[in-house]
């Protein structure tokens, strides 16, 4: 009995042979599942057109002398992503109630695992988004980049300022400890002060005359739900005109002029 | 003027408008436009206004402020305050209560006319700087505001430091020998009644008119 050959075993049964020609699509288990990523970007490209947006916001030229003072828009963003995600996590565990809200933010720092990490970072990181944004706005300033055509951006970057001091000022309010009840009392009262509109401004703020049973839940429903909104609705809006009208070089980046500039002998013909 | 171009005319007929009616001066087109732009602009005002009303309400509500009894006439003396705690806001617990120094109207300090509401004087504690709680210093005879330094006097009139208006008072009565605490009130530096303000916001001369009083919390009536 004539003995038949076995045909040689891989040896990596993962590993198939190479087909011939790259039209036959892709090789091997890697290149299956880069293909897989492709075709799902593609499926969604296809009918959202969204990667030339992408293209247009992020591969963007900028100017010769861009440096690191450039990132304090994105750090302040970052700050402020920190603030809604740790926020986010911190609703789930506090009660905005004038007699549960102190109690609700002792559990979060004594008994939840990592309470008392995601609550720092929210405290702290209110502290660094203003920081940031105040270097962000200094550096704006110094750079000149306020100037033609970029005005409405910084109009719209005061008015985020504006909102992230309110953010600070209604956070402030929420650990109902003692320190955060009198700052608040104090907080209202300044903006009582404003002559005609003061007045009901702070009892608009307090939701009555004195500091009562709805104030906290309103400053709570002002922290989380109004101002953020707007907030990421404007930086939208703020990073919209950056990717379209572009940063500025440095002051110190002096701009390159003509090739030659010649004088001619203009004559005008009668 | 041959190329100035002829005025168009009001009525889409002579403008040519396919299916124009006789008279007619707005196209379907502008008419649809209109009528979709209002529904939206009703559909929002719809949940916008009452949303609006609903956080505003509170501006325009009378808050209740009931009397309550602090004590017998006999615990209070006409040479200095003894402290009291009053409920402002029900149901929130110490967040809602304040000390109150409570005295006897004593003629040799207090220049105001006498009426049935200051036979005894109850001073508020709300700083009239900014709203923080002063105490008062026997030794000093001073209400001292741990904030920013403000200090009055007995009286309750401003001594020193950032306080805009001599410190609030609230209406007393006698029932039955207890001594009752009714509304708050405040008072310019002659000590004239005016119906409460915020802290931080003066009464004197033109002071009244810029910081209005509010629906929330007037003084009674006629005193």
């Amino acid at each position: 009995m004539a003995k038949i050959k076995l045909p040689p075993v891989p040896s990596n049964p993962l590993s198939s042979p190479k087909r011939p020609g790259k039209e036959y699509g892709p090789s091997g288990a890697r290149g299956h599942a880069a293909e897989a990523g492709v075709s799902a970007v593609d499926w969604i490209d296809e009918r959202t057109s969204l990667s030339g947006g992408l293209r247009w916001a992020m591969f963007r030229k900028v100017p010769k002398g861009t440096n690191w003072f450039y990132t304090l828009g994105s750090a302040t963003m970052f700050a402020f992503l920190s603030q809604a995600v740790t926020g986010v996590f911190l609703a789930m565990y506090y009660d905005p109630s004038a007699t549960r809200a102190y109690e609700s933010i002792q559990y979060i720092n004594n008994n939840v695992f990592l309470g008392e990490f995601v609550h720092g970072m929210h405290r702290w990181g209110s502290s660094v988004m203003v920081i940031l944004i105040f270097l962000h706005m200094g550096r704006t300033f110094f750079f000149g980049a306020y100037k033609y055509p970029r005005e409405l951006n910084w109009v719209i970057g005061v008015a985020l300022l504006v909102m992230t001091m309110t953010m600070s000022f209604s956070g402030y309010l929420l650990p109902f400890d003692q320190r955060s009840y009198w700052a608040t009392i104090v907080g209202v009262n300044i903006n009582g002060t404003g002559p005609l509109v003061g007045p009901y401004l702070s009892e608009f703020l307090r939701a009555g005359p004195y500091f009562g049973a709805t104030t906290l839940s309103r400053f709570y429903a002002i922290h989380m739900l109004m101002v953020p909104g707007a907030i990421a609705a404007l930086m939208g809006f703020h990073l919209y005109l950056v990717a379209k009208l572009g940063t500025t070089a440095p002051p110190w980046i002096k701009a390159k002029g003509p090739e030659k500039l010649s004088e001619e002998k203009v004559t005008v013909e009668a | 003027m041959a190329d100035r171009k002829e005025p168009k005319s009001k009525y889409t007929a002579d403008r040519q408008t396919p299916g124009a009616f006789e008279g007619e001066t707005v196209t379907r087109r502008r008419a649809m436009v209109v009528a979709g732009q209002a529904a939206g602009g009703v559909a929002a005002a719809a949940f916008v206004l009452p949303a609006l009303g609903f956080a505003m309400g509170p501006i325009f509500e009378k808050e209740d402020q009931p009397w309550q009894a602090v004590g017998k006439v006999d615990e209070f003396n006409d040479q200095s305050y003894v402290p009291r705690t009053i409920t402002l806001v029900a149901g929130i617990g110490d967040a809602g209560k304040s000390t109150v120094y409570i005295r006897k109207y004593n003629p040799q300090l207090d220049t105001e006319p006498r009426d049935e509401y200051n036979n005894y004087i109850a001073i508020s504690t709300l700083c009239m700087h900014l709203g923080c709680p002063v105490r008062f210093t026997a030794a000093a005879q001073r209400f001292i505001c741990p904030c920013h330094g403000g200090v009055y006097d007995i009286v309750g009139k401003v001594a020193g430091g950032p306080p805009v208006r001599p410190l609030d008072r609230f209406y007393t009565r006698l029932e039955k020998n207890a001594v009752l605490i009714g509304p708050r009130f405040s008072v310019n530096s002659e000590l004239q009644r005016f119906s409460p303000r915020d802290p931080g916001e003066p009464l004197d001369g033109v002071g009244q008119y810029l910081y209005p009083s509010r629906p929330s919390m007037r003084k009674i009536p006629g005193t």
